[in-house]
């Protein structure tokens, strides 16, 4: 069928030790590689069921999470109606805590996956494109980087005024710089490598070498980087909402609940303390698999 | 290397102009007409028609830019809506007491940062290395402003060792050197370090570890060099990175203080910036803003430089 | 083993226009300067001059070796003639047509005719593609089907010596040096080019590996009626595989000439001095004094006049005031060219009036 060999090239083709014929796929692999880290799979077993509690937070939880109940204002923890105590006005923190979830998690997450979309176009196009754009676009970009993160978030939602919506937008304008950036640097790097050049000597359209070559390995480092992201996002939206930034009540979201409960320290400090723990845990668990995830996909030669 | 300075200076100045530029469109984006933004609701017709005149807003938006740029630079940032008083005033009035925190924070975060990195790049992966990995794995995830209630739980309600509230005892209007004062300092100090303490001991460690790799330290000891030599030649290589992030952390502990200070009414720029935005006071919220953004693009500059002088490999660019 | 395919190539053979008189490629007056940090406004930033006024023509059939130290601006000059970098100034001709000129676009056809294969490294080749989805994407980007692309990416590696059945659906981590360069191959003529720029192909290779990749590069040659512009650092691969050779220092084309003339009678300092740091295995040649001393100056801040006069043996004066032309040196022909003030008669230099005679 094909052409014909001869001995020489026979052996030239029995060179190498012999791979397997189907390729695994890259994905199977790098999960392979993460479910072997004890850590990271513990945690996103946790990230798990947050996030399953609040996605079916109406099968979930115990109680109304709007239902208010005098008598267990402030209730201690393991009250027998009020597994994790009762909040400022009586209603049931465990309850709040898990619908809280959907807010908070929204609130998180989302503008990471803004600052995704927007920051890795702006950052592959300016890494590809070099020169004049290069520079317009990162520019731009340094002039945000030169707020703290967090009082840039806070000044936009402050200017904004209260509300998810406003809280989402002041957030996305926090992680596109960053995203960008990074997304710049792997694509300048992928652009200067050989087979990049070959496929631009080929005469491909410039849409179809960035679909072809350059995305899929960059896609990679900044999904990873992305990741990493959530953790910080989620300190920093229910820090808005502690601030009085983000939903306003009687809604459930961990930081507004912080910030509540905060008045009442003095009558039941540790139920106070629960809705920070929540924050605390999940930015934790982001954290943790993110980590896992970038250390298997660590291409080892 | 003067060229180097140079040249980061002019660069610094249309970022400055990007930065004031963006704190002058929050009046813009904000809901409802820019005149009821910057002015309170009892304000009366002659008063919409001064502010309209004094501040062009029927003008393009760029001559408005101008004119308020114009004015911010002779130091007058407007009049807060909550108080009536300038602008100015009240930011002066916090700074300072923005900048003691800022200051004891970046210490500490500093000091036990490098101290914490060091012993466990030096210890690596002994129990040392663990513990301290496992201190700043949680450091990084935590919100400071739940480790702020948790200390004033732990340390105010059920110690009762120390104050949870205040710059100082209850006629105190600013900072003194003195225990009373130093009392209310500890805990929002140890609140605003805790995170970036963690950030500066993870990149020290993996900074000395990183050095402890380079062939050009096991021919250091191969030289026969004592090991407090061979130190001093890994801490002057880690150095760079670390302060680079050192500078970086300084600037986000400036951020963070709206949330810190907030928890311990701390009277400083973050607490005026929290309470412009709960009273919606405009004004105030950009004059604030504007001070905080310009100490950072400064305090961003001043860390490049600082790191390029103690890196020569930066210094030939 | 032959090049023919078993079934015909979906990609249209690039036909000839100029006839064989017309030379292939004409490069005239081609400069690169690189912009290192950039200055403050008006203030000089730091240049490297990587290439500077760079002739080159290739005959149809003709290989030309490109051959100098590292850095001297033989991959830059590479990149400038398959137009893939743009030049500074100059312009390049391709079988008589304009194929590259500062401000230009290099038609769809033309950029299949010239193709580049590189040096064997860890970026050459996609690692997430596998080989044969390496080599069709070419083909594909000018309008081929998949699966007419898949059909002749196959044939391909059949025709470069990797059975398909065995390496087709292999990822380039799985292939050893000498099979990827292969792949490099596969992939450039896949486009069915008529000029091969090739930068340093076989320098990462083991010796035996190089001269199997050697031999299919000389095959190609014939089959295909290729013409080659090889780069290479290393003489005798050059020697191996070259008609002409030329010779660059520091971004400037130092000498040219049939290959046989100038491993013969190198005329120009440099050209001696790298072949006479050649080991030799003649215990009776050996080599006491290093030919060249010096590390090779800075191309951000070249030498006035003759770039190499810092390094040569035999420089005067008039080195330094002026640079030398490449010029003809008499009694070649038109073949033998070198830019040295000692090799042209009548220049004023102390070794110039016998130019006609070598020490």
């Amino acid at each position: 069928m094909h052409g014909a060999l001869s001995p020489a090239a026979d052996a030239l083709a029995s060179e190498v030790p012999p791979a397997p014929q189907r390729h695994q796929s890259y994905l199977r692999v790098v999960f392979g590689r993460f479910l072997r880290q004890p850590i990271p799979v513990i945690a996103a077993v946790i990230l798990l069921a947050i996030i399953l509690a609040a996605v079916g937070a109406d099968l979930v939880a115990p109680h109304d999470p709007f239902q208010t109940r005098v008598s267990r204002r402030l209730a201690a923890i393991g009250t027998s109606d009020r597994l994790l105590g009762g909040d400022e006005l009586g209603r049931d923190v465990l309850t709040r805590l898990i619908y809280g979830g959907r807010i908070s998690l929204t609130m998180a997450i989302v503008p990471v996956a803004i600052g995704l979309f927007i920051g890795g176009f702006l950052g592959i196009l300016a890494g590809y494109a070099g020169g004049r754009v290069n520079m317009a676009i990162m520019r731009a970009m340094d002039v945000f980087y030169a707020f703290p993160s967090i009082l840039l978030a806070v000044a936009i939602a402050g200017a904004l005024g209260p509300g998810l919506v406003n809280g989402i937008l002041a957030l996305s304008l926090v992680f596109i710089p960053p995203i960008a950036r990074m997304a710049e640097s792997v694509t300048t790097q992928v652009r200067g490598y050989e087979y990049v050049v070959a496929a631009r000597l080929s005469g491909a359209s410039t849409v179809r070498i960035l679909r072809e070559h350059v995305l899929s390995n960059v896609a990679g480092p900044i999904l990873v980087f992305s990741s990493s992201q959530v953790s910080v996002s989620i300190i920093a939206a229910s820090g808005l909402s502690f601030l009085g930034l983000g939903v306003s009540p009687p809604l459930a979201d961990w930081g507004l609940m912080l910030s509540a409960l905060r008045q009442s320290i003095y009558v039941n400090p540790w139920v106070a303390a629960l809705p920070g723990a929540m924050i605390f845990i999940t930015s934790m668990s982001f954290n943790l698999v993110s980590d896992g995830v970038r250390k298997s996909m660590e291409v080892r030669r | 290397m003067l060229f180097y300075i140079a040249r980061r200076l002019l660069y610094s100045i249309p970022i400055a102009i990007g930065v004031t530029l963006i704190v002058f469109s929050l009046v813009h984006i904000a809901p409802g007409d820019p005149v009821s933004a910057i002015l309170p609701n009892e304000a009366t017709a002659e008063m919409v028609e001064q502010a309209r005149k004094d501040y062009g807003l029927d003008k393009p938006f760029v001559v408005q830019y101008a004119i308020w740029l114009g004015h911010a630079a002779i130091g007058d940032l407007g009049t807060s809506i909550g108080s009536g008083r300038p602008v100015f005033d009240e930011v002066a009035g916090a700074v300072g007491n923005t900048v003691i925190l800022a200051i004891s924070a970046g210490l500490v975060a500093c000091i036990m940062g490098f101290v914490l990195g060091m012993v466990a790049g030096l210890w690596r992966d002994r129990l040392a290395d663990h513990l301290v990995s496992l201190f700043t794995i949680s450091g990084v995830s935590l919100p400071h402003y739940w480790l702020a209630i948790l200390l004033v739980i732990i340390f105010s309600v059920n110690l009762s060792w120390l104050p949870p509230l205040g710059i100082g005892p209850d006629t105190s209007d600013g900072w003194r050197p003195d225990w009373a004062h130093l009392q209310h300092l500890i805990l929002p100090t140890i609140a605003t370090a805790a995170i970036p303490m963690a950030v500066i001991a993870r990149t020290m460690r993996a900074a000395v570890v990183d050095v402890l790799d380079q062939d050009f330290v096991t021919t250091l000891r191969a030289k026969g060099l004592l090991p407090r030599r061979v130190l001093w030649h890994v801490v002057r290589n880690a150095l760079p990175t670390t302060l680079a992030v050192m500078g970086l952390q300084l600037g986000n502990m400036l951020g963070g203080s709206v949330l810190v200070e907030t928890v311990f009414a701390w009277p400083g720029t973050g607490f005026l910036l929290a309470s412009a935005i709960f009273q919606r006071d405009l004004p105030l919220l950009q004059g604030t803003m504007l001070v905080l953004a310009m100490f950072f693009v400064i305090l961003n500059l001043a860390v490049d430089l600082l790191q390029s002088w103690t890196d020569p490999r930066i210094r030939r660019a | 083993m032959s090049l023919q395919l078993s079934r015909p190539a979906p990609l249209r053979q690039i036909e000839d226009r100029g006839g064989p008189a017309q030379p292939l490629l004409i490069a005239k007056g081609l400069r690169k300067w690189f912009r290192l940090s950039g200055g403050l406004f008006g203030r000089a930033a730091t240049v490297v001059r990587a290439v500077d006024d760079f002739d080159l023509e290739v005959k149809k059939g003709e290989t030309v070796g490109i051959v100098g130290e590292s850095g001297c601006g033989k991959s830059t000059a590479a990149r400038l003639i398959s137009g893939i970098t743009p030049a500074d100034e100059g312009e390049v001709v391709l079988d008589g047509e304009s194929f590259f000129a500062p401000r230009s676009r290099i038609s769809r056809e033309q950029r299949r005719a010239v193709q580049m294969v590189f040096q064997d490294s860890a970026s050459s080749l996609n690692p997430r593609m596998t080989i044969t989805e390496t080599i069709a994407f070419g083909p594909r980007a000018h309008g081929v089907s998949r699966a007419e692309a898949r059909d002749y990416a196959l044939d391909l590696l059949a025709g470069v010596g990797l059975p398909p059945s065995r390496f087709g659906e292999r990822y380039p981590v799985a292939l050893s040096g000498g099979q990827r360069q292969r792949v490099n191959i596969a992939r450039a003529i896949a486009m069915r080019p008529r000029l091969l720029v090739l930068d340093e192909p076989v320098s990462a290779l083991d010796k035996s590996v190089e001269a199997q990749v050697l031999n299919l590069l000389v095959r190609m040659r014939e089959e295909l009626g290729l013409s080659y512009v090889f780069i290479s650092h290393d003489l005798n691969v050059v020697r191996y595989i070259s008609d002409r050779v030329i010779v660059m220092y520091l971004g400037q084309i130092v000498e040219q000439a049939d290959a046989g003339d100038l491993f013969a009678t190198p005329r120009h300092p440099y050209t001696r001095a790298l072949f006479a740091s050649k080991p030799s295995l003649d215990p009776r040649h050996r080599v006491q004094v290093a030919p060249l001393v010096g590390d090779p100056p800075d191309p951000v801040n070249p030498p006035s006049g003759c770039r190499f006069r810092t390094r040569c043996p035999i420089a005067e004066p008039l080195c330094a005031a002026a640079k030398p032309p490449l010029d003809i040196i008499p009694g070649s022909g038109d073949g033998h060219r070198a830019a040295c003030w000692a090799a042209i008669p009548g220049s004023g230099h102390s070794l110039s009036a016998n130019a006609g005679v070598l020490q």
